[in-house]
């Protein structure tokens, strides 16, 4: 029996093992990511709200003049730790259209914590105008989007650099080390200095990944941390139950052994 | 007892009264109350009851993802996203449904093995075996539909190139690529109507399950001896033996699924699919999800196309006659020396595929894939034919008592008939 179950739990076994095979990358170079140490790394990791905070700021100030975050609402920054007040002054910053009102006239207010995050451009044609042509993809669910998660995307942020000798990169191309073929329509978006943070952290290259990339981590999988706190508590909950299973499976079976 | 009513023995006089009307209490306690069931079960036989609760749980999900979702193409990726944002659960929900597929595939899997390792295909059980194979087929069909839902880009890739698939069929393929289409590419209409098709589906699936477990109920389990139970001896009622045995394993099944859907909820998936579905971006690697990928595999070995789909579609219909192709009399593999070792390369095989089928079309996972598509088929069709005729089984035991209780005398009755296999 014991024999029989092992074998059942090594076919379980490699079949999920064998699974996720996708992910490997495109051109056939295989990139290798490296491992970046985040808080919410783990089964017990939960988001640095002050990284958070200060990535959302990034995202703000710097990403957000071209990449659109059409999940998010300003509403949802509550869960990083702002208060209603700050969430409502963050949202009133910008123009929403809306109507139309009673004379049938679309209209410009400020935005409300309801709001979704406003998108720079009205529509992909604009966004590819204003961009070479190159299209900035939506960041609300990025960092599942790619294989990797937020160590590619801390990754991509500071993998740019000189090509190596042989290299040509194209006409408004980049060249980056962690970037599926190794040329981007993106430019650099971070540089040393470029943010001022008001809690007094050094807005150095690495500083800035790290807390975007949290920030994004967040924007993906808002549901994480109470995702992870309700398996804990089931999976304990069911491990006992196993065991009084089992025990009452052996009473039951005791006779007729 | 007036006549034209059921001569109910049940004690609840609530439950009696319905009972002599519509004796449904008489039936669940002989079909699963005192059920005689072979006492010899190890924990393979616990998957049936592990696929009967997974399909519950595809169902209870799925219903209350439908509440949300919206099936047209503008809105499809959004609304899983709000899903899993806005509704209260809805990612609890939606983890539960797109991990439940996986879930649900690994214990049909596992079940299936189960029912070739013990030939659990054997007569009488023909077909029970073959109505469990169009459960199958009828499973994969709507999980291929139910991935198109979220509308990201393996969605809607991996839809087009298994419709696309169709059209190698002569006369008839266009036709049918353009019924599935509902026009003349992946588009809104397909969308409508394979949301339409993956919340029918699941409920033929109920059906068929109920005329699988009638046609079980009829020839009783098969078990690890694959000898009959020749009396009471060889068997226990399936209350509470099993009820208790599939218990547990029905928490341990639920340790897995939880881990999977707390931990680790984006694992089995691809990335891929977090991007919305754009039709002028094809993705560099466009592969199914992970269960389908051994027949994905079979279909890539083929440099033909006509002929790798009718070699994918062949690799699962060659188990609708596999009880004809099998004519060993002996069910189990443990009394089949040859064909155990020949079924356990197959099982590798099998595995092989999968991991070659997620691999780019390129050597060498071409050329294993071949080979381990030609083993797949020979097992089938060559090997097992000729071990049923030259293959020496082991002694089989005398009855299932006797090799579950040891030696020493039985218990009056047993072995009274003559074993009824070879
Ligand atoms: C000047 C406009 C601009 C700014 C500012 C900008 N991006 Fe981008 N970004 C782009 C464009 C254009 C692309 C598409 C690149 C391509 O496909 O080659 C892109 C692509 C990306 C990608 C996708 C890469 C991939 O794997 O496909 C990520 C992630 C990203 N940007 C993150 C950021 C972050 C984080 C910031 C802020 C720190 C930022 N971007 C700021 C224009 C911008
Ligand atoms: C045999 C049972 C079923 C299987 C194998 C199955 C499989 C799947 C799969 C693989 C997905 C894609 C998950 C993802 O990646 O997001 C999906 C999505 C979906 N399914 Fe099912 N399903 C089943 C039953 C049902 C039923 C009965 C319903 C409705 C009553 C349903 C409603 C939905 C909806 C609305 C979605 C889209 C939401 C989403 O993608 O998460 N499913 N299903």
């Amino acid at each position: 029996m014991f024999r029989t179950t092992l074998k059942a739990f090594a076919v379980l076994g490699s079949l999920v093992a064998f699974a996720p095979a996708p992910a490997s990358a495109a051109g056939g170079e295989e990139i290798h990511i490296p491992d970046t140490r985040f808080s919410f790394d783990g089964i017990f990791g939960t988001y640095d709200r002050a990284s958070a905070q200060r990535g959302f700021q990034i995202y703000k100030e710097v990403c957000a003049n071209c990449h659109a975050m059409h999940l998010l609402s300003y509403r949802n920054l509550r869960a990083l730790g702002l208060t209603e007040a700050q969430v409502a002054a963050i949202a009133s910053t910008v123009q929403i259209q809306d109507g139309p009102n009673d004379e049938g006239q679309m209209f410009e207010r400020p935005g409300r914590p309801s709001d979704r995050f406003r998108s720079p451009f009205a529509n992909p044609q604009a966004a590819r105008a204003a961009n070479n042509g190159a299209l900035p993809p939506d960041l609300s669910v990025i960092a599942k989007a790619r294989a990797g998660g937020a160590d590619y995307l801390y990754a991509l942020l500071t993998g740019y650099g000189d090509p190596p000798p042989g290299v040509t990169v194209m006409e408004g191309m980049n060249y980056n080390r962690y970037f599926p073929g190794h040329q981007i329509a993106m430019a650099a978006p971070l540089n040393e200095g470029q943010v001022e943070f008001s809690d007094g952290t050094p807005s150095t290259l690495e500083n800035m990944a790290r807390d975007v990339s949290t920030f994004l981590q967040w924007a993906a999988e808002p549901e994480l941390e109470e995702r992870r706190a309700m398996g804990i508590k089931i999976i304990l909950f069911l491990t006992v139950l196993a065991g009084l299973a089992y025990a009452v499976k052996r009473k039951i079976w005791a006779d007729v052994h | 007892m007036a006549s034209g009513l059921h001569n109910s023995d049940i004690p609840n006089p609530v439950l009696r009264w319905i009972d002599q009307r519509m004796p449904v209490f008489t039936m669940m306690q002989k079909e699963y109350g005192s059920f005689p069931t072979p006492r010899n079960f190890n924990y393979f036989w616990n998957f049936g009851a592990l696929a009967m609760v997974n399909l519950v749980i595809m169902i209870a999900t799925g219903v209350f993802l439908a509440m949300h979702y919206t099936p047209h193409t503008s809105m499809a990726f959004d609304s899983v996203e709000r899903i899993m944002r806005d509704v209260n659960y809805g990612w609890l929900l939606r983890y539960v449904h797109a991990n439940g597929a996986s879930m649900f595939f690994i214990v049909v899997y596992i079940h299936i093995w189960r029912g070739m390792y013990y030939g659990s295909y054997k007569a009488p059980r023909e077909l029970l075996w073959m109505l469990g194979v169009a459960i199958f087929l009828l499973m994969m069909a709507t999980a291929f539909m139910g991935y198109v839902l979220p509308w990201g880009q393996m969605s809607f890739w991996g839809a087009t190139v298994i419709t696309n698939l169709f059209s190698a069929f002569p006369v008839v393929g266009e036709w049918i690529v353009q019924l599935l289409w509902g026009g003349f590419s992946v588009d809104n209409p397909t969308l409508n109507r394979f949301f339409a098709l993956h919340y029918l589906l699941p409920f033929v699936i109920v059906g068929v399950v109920f005329l699988h477990v009638v046609a079980l109920h009829i020839t009783g389990s098969n078990n690890p001896l694959g000898i009959e139970p020749k009396g009471p001896q060889d068997t226990l009622p399936f209350h509470p033996y099993y009820t208790a045995k599939d218990s547990f394993g029905l928490v341990i099944y639920f340790i897995v699924f939880a881990a999977i859907v707390f931990f680790a909820p984006n694992y089995l998936g691809h990335p891929d699919n977090y991007i919305p579905a754009n039709p002028l971006v094809t993705p560099a690697h466009i592969v199914p999800e992970w269960y389908f990928l051994p027949f994905y595999a079979i279909l890539r070995a083929v440099p033909d196309k006509l002929g790798g789909v009718l070699m994918m579609f062949g690799s699962i219909l060659v188990w609708f006659v596999l009880p004809w192709l099998d004519r060993s009399p002996v069910r189990s593999m443990r009394f089949r020396p040859i064909a155990r070792i020949a079924f356990l390369l197959w099982t590798a095989a099998f595995l092989v595929l999968l991991y070659c089928g997620g691999k780019p079309a390129e050597e060498p996972y071409v050329t294993i894939s071949r080979l381990a598509t030609a083993y797949y088929f020979a097992y089938f069709l060559v090997i097992l034919p000729l071990l049923a005729r030259l293959e020496k089984p082991l002694p089989l035991p005398e009855s299932i008592a006797r090799a579950v209780l040891g030696g020493g005398p039985l218990p009056g009755g047993a072995a009274a008939k003559p074993m009824e296999k070879a």
